[in-house]
C-alpha cells in the first residue's frame, strides 16, 4: 500500500521551495522523504501510520499530538530506541524502524 | 546529555515560549533596549501561528483579515531587526528560585542562565477525549493534522471526521477541505454549535455537516482507523446518555479530536506558583496581578498560559509583559508607560467582547481578585 499524501497547489499557501530529496531506510525499505520534515510527516506521506506496538497489549500506535508531548509516535531511529518521530527531522540515510515494545538499543549508532 | 556551565551572564529578560506572545514580548522589550533572550523547544519559531492560514477577526487594529502565518512572517521580520537572542531546539527544564533557568539544548548539552526577569509564554495544549480505539493510528488532535498538512504538508487523511464543533475543530474541518481531505462531518456533544457563526456558516457551505447532540463511541479498527461509531445523545433531558438505536457507523481514516486546549503551565507548577482553576480559561491558570506578575516576583506570564484565548489576545499581552519589563527595568518613563498601559487594557477588553469574551473576562478579572486576595492572606498570616 503507497500512497502519496503529500498537499500540491494549496488553495492559500503556496507551495514549498525546492527541498532537497533524501532516501530514509524504513524496516529495511528504501523510501523518499524531504530532508528537514519530520519522521512522522515523511511517513505518513508514504502512508505508513502504524509507527509502534506497545509493551503490554502490542496495541498499533501512530501520531497523536505532533509536537513531542504525547510520545505516541516513538520509534526506533538509527539503532536507537524511544526517538520521539513528530519533532525529529529526517537525514539521508536514516535508519528507521518500527518501534515494538520498550525496544533495544543496537550498536550501529 | 553534557553539562555545560557556560552562561555566566546576567540577562535581562529571558522568555521562555517563542509564540505570539514571547515574540511580541521579545519585540516590545527589545524596541526600549531590554537585552532579551528568547528560548523555543521547537525547530522554528512562531508556535502556532504558522499553522493558521485562515483569517483573523476582531478590529483592524487587531490584525483582523491578515492570515496567522503572515502575521507570524511580519513578527519575524521585526525581531530581526532588533538585539534578540533565539535559542531553537531548547526546551526549559526548570527554574531555581533564584531565577536561574535551565535548558536543553538539541536534546544533548544542559546550559543556564541567570535571568532578572522571566516571561513564561509557552502557550496551549491540546485536550485529548477517550473513548473505545482513542488510540489507534489516524485518530489525533485537531491541531495535529492542522500542523501536518498546513506546516509540513503531508494529509494526515483522505476521510475525516472532526469531534467538537468549536473554532479548533470548525476552521480545521474547513482547512482539511481546502488541502484535500474529504471532511465527512463535525459532531458537537452539545446541542448547539459551540464556535462562532461565521465559521459554521463556511463549512456548511462548503458541504459540511455539523451534527449537534451527537458524540463518538467508537474508532474502528485493525491496526488504524477505518470506521467510527456516533451516537445521538439526549441532551434534552441534559441526561447525555446515548441514545439506543440511533448508532452510525462513518467510513473514514482520520478522526481528529477537537476538544479545546489547556494551559500549559508545567513550569508554573514547579516553581510553586499560585494557580487557581478557571474552566473558562480551560484549566489551571497561574494568578498574577494587572501587570502579568505572578506570585513569584520577576516572573510573568502572557498569552495562553494564562488562560486560553486567541492568539489576538495573546499578542496583545505579550506586548503588555514587554513594556511592563521594560519599564520596570528604567528603560522606559512612567509617563509613557501609563498612557500605553490604559490604551493595552482598552484593546485588551475590545477583545473580550461578545458572548465568548465575557466568560473569559469574567474568569481574567477572577484571577486579578484572587491574585489581590492571596497577598492579603499572606500579609495577615
Amino acid at each position: 500500500m503507497i500512497e502519496d499524501f503529500r498537499i500540491t497547489g494549496h488553495p492559500v499557501l503556496d507551495d514549498l521551495k525546492e527541498r532537497k530529496k533524501v532516501k530514509i531506510i524504513v524496516n529495511g525499505k528504501i523510501l523518499y522523504a524531504f530532508e528537514g520534515e519530520p519522521i512522522a510527516a515523511a511517513l505518513y506521506a508514504n502512508g505508513i501510520k502504524v509507527l509502534r506496538h506497545t509493551p503490554q497489549y502490542n496495541e498499533p500506535r501512530g501520531v497523536f499530538c505532533n509536537r513531542g508531548r504525547c510520545t505516541d509516535c516513538i520509534m526506533k531511529v538509527n539503532g536507537r530506541p524511544n526517538v520521539r518521530t513528530c519533532i525529529t527531522a529526517v537525514t539521508e540515510g536514516m535508519k528507521i524502524e518500527t518501534l515494538h515494545g520498550m525496544g533495544e538499543w543496537s550498536e550501529d549508532e | 546529555m553534557v553539562w555545560e556551565s557556560g552562561r555566566k551572564m546576567n540577562d535581562e529578560l529571558v522568555i521562555i515560549g517563542a509564540g505570539p506572545a514571547g515574540l511580541s514580548a521579545a519585540k516590545e522589550a527589545a524596541m526600549h533596549g531590554v537585552k532579551v533572550l528568547l528560548i523555543d523547544e521547537n525547530d522554528r519559531p512562531g508556535g502556532q501561528l504558522f499553522t493558521q492560514t485562515h483569517k483573523f477577526f476582531g478590529s483592524k487594529e487587531h490584525m483582523a483579515g491578515v492570515r496567522g502565518f503572515q502575521i507570524g512572517d511580519q513578527l519575524l521580520k521585526d525581531l530581526s531587526k532588533l538585539n534578540i537572542e533565539i535559542l531553537l531546539n531548547t526546551v526549559a527544564l526548570g527554574i531555581f528560585p533564584d531565577k536561574n533557568v535551565m535548558f536543553l539544548r538539541a536534546e544533548e548539552k544542559v546550559q543556564n542562565v541567570y535571568a532578572q526577569n522571566i516571561l513564561l509564554s509557552t502557550g496551549a495544549l491540546e485536550k485529548p477525549l477517550m473513548f473505545k480505539g482513542w488510540t489507534l493510528p489516524g485518530v489525533m488532535g485537531a491541531g495535529a493534522a492542522q500542523t501536518m498538512m498546513n506546516i509540513y504538508r503531508v494529509l494526515p487523511g483522505k476521510r475525516a471526521l472532526m469531534i467538537g464543533s468549536g473554532n479548533i475543530g470548525l476552521i480545521v474541518s474547513y482547512q482539511l477541505k481546502q488541502a484535500g481531505c474529504d471532511v465527512l462531518g463535525v459532531i458537537e456533544l452539545l446541542p448547539e454549535i459551540s464556535g462562532y457563526k461565521v465559521h459554521a456558516s463556511k463549512i456548511r457551505r462548503a458541504g459540511i455537516p455539523i451534527l449537534t447532540s451527537y458524540t463518538i463511541n467508537e474508532a474502528k479498527g485493525e491496526s488504524f482507523v477505518e470506521s467510527a461509531v456516533i451516537t445521538r445523545v439526549d441532551t434534552q433531558s441534559k441526561s447525555f446518555r446515548y441514545i439506543k438505536g440511533s448508532e452510525i457507523e462513518i467510513e473514514c481514516d482520520l478522526i481528529c479530536i477537537a476538544a479545546g486546549l489547556q494551559p500549559f503551565s508545567e513550569l508554573c507548577w514547579q516553581l510553586g506558583l499560585k494557580m487557581c482553576y478557571i474552566s473558562a480559561l480551560g484549566g489551571y491558570v497561574p494568578l498574577h496581578d494587572e501587570y502579568l506578575q505572578t506570585s513569584f516576583p520577576g516572573v510573568y506570564v502572557a498569552g495562553d498560559i494564562t488562560g486560553v484565548e486567541e492568539a489576538s489576545t495573546a499578542m496583545e499581552e505579550g506586548r503588555l509583559a514587554g513594556k511592563v519589563i521594560a519599564f520596570k527595568l528604567g528603560y522606559l518613563k512612567k509617563k509613557e508607560f501609563n498612557i500605553f498601559f490604559k490604551e493595552i487594557n482598552k484593546r485588551l477588553t475590545d477583545l473580550r467582547l461578545g458572548s465568548f469574551g465575557i466568560e473569559r473576562e469574567k474568569g481574567k478579572s477572577l484571577i486579578l481578585s484572587s491574585f489581590n486576595l492571596s497577598l492579603n492572606h499572606k500579609n495577615s498570616v
